[in-house]
């Protein structure tokens, strides 16, 4: 999903930037916070940190015949609140864009919004919806991790679209375009991410159970079964 | 049931990772008998549909370090994997036996 480097305009790299910046500032205050009250969740972070480094590192093949890969942002948006997920997707953006020439630094800001803001907060915001509506847990944490994956990519599409409007369609048919490109090829990465987070979750769930409570990320009834 | 949800789950993604190499067909070679890639990264592929959208654009900043090759940035990757993977897998199993400790504590205290 990543913008390649320099291939934003450099109107657009500095306006995805200046708007990723609050909420990674915001991001890093509220995890500094967390980890200062409950040192015993460090290792909990770093689980999510990690989950995000493999599958952004797991490039699958879809069936568009091309290649793409999984976010794993959703996992950290559901224990820990989205705006956590800022600062460590930026952490593996900048792993990827410095050493892996994936991504870049002029297109940092905008890679950041669609994976660390937009994908995580509508990973959480989804979780939330699916508990009210009583989905059984499994349910509600995949439908948060594949969704937030999904809207990563089409966020993706949205700001390239804005970046490169169709000479004769505008932003709409050049939105088809890019979607077609990022959006239908993640579509079966979005159900593999579904999959794997509910994976890691469930084996949280087992050994985890007392912490899984506190973080009001489980009921109690949830634990049990 | 449940002990075999997550063996499910992990049957599914492989699944869902194999279908794909197996239902793309490589198309013909081109005109000039170019071979036609597939499954290339779909970065690569926006970057074609900025070429036909705006033909004149120039990308304006370069990597600061590409990999020197191929070999290499699979190496990276794989790093990066590893890390992850094995900081996840060294949770698991110290969650794992502290969880078996603690229920070992709590049957002795009962006795």
């Amino acid at each position: 999903m990543h913008i390649m480097e320099g291939f934003l305009p450099v109107k657009h790299a500095i306006g995805w930037s200046v708007a990723s910046a609050p909420f990674v500032a915001y991001g890093l205050y509220t995890v500094n916070k967390r980890i200062k009250e409950k040192p015993e969740q460090r290792m909990l972070l770093g689980v999510a940190a990690a989950f995000t480094f493999v599958l952004s590192a797991l490039k699958m093949p879809s069936v568009t015949g091309s290649c793409s890969h999984p976010t794993g942002t959703g996992l950290g948006a559901v224990l820990f609140g989205p705006v956590a997920m800022a600062p460590i997707g930026m952490v593996v953006l900048l792993f990827q864009a410095i050493l892996l020439a994936h991504g870049g630094l002029t297109t940092l800001g905008a890679n950041i919004f669609s994976m660390a803001i937009v994908g995580p907060f509508a990973a959480a915001a989804i979780y939330r919806l699916a508990k009210t509506a009583k989905l059984p847990f499994g349910v509600c944490v995949f439908l948060a991790a594949s969704l937030g994956d999904l809207l990563t990519y089409v966020t993706t599409s949205v700001q390239l679209a804005l970046a490169f409007p169709d000479p004769a369609g505008g932003f709409v048919a050049s939105f088809a375009k890019f979607a077609t490109v990022f959006a239908v090829t993640q579509i079966p990465l979005a159900i593999s991410e579904g999959l794997l987070t509910v994976i890691v979750f469930n084996a949280l769930a087992r050994f985890n159970p007392q912490e899984l409570k506190e973080m009001n990320v489980v009921t109690a009834q949830e634990v049990q079964a | 049931m449940k002990r075999y949800q997550n063996l499910l789950m992990m049957i599914a993604v492989v699944i869902l990772v194999a279908l794909p190499l197996w239902m793309v067909q490589k198309p013909a070679p081109g005109p000039g008998g170019k071979e036609v890639e597939i499954f290339k990264g779909a970065d690569d592929q926006a970057k074609d549909v900025i070429g036909a959208l705006a033909p004149g654009y120039k990308p304006w900043f370069k990597p600061l370090m590409e990999p020197p090759s191929g070999e290499i940035g699979s190496l990276l990757f794989a790093l990066q994997a590893a890390l992850g993977a094995g900081f996840i897998g060294y949770y698991l199993g110290a969650a794992n036996t502290r969880s078996k400790y603690d229920r070992a504590i709590s049957k002795a205290a009962k006795c």
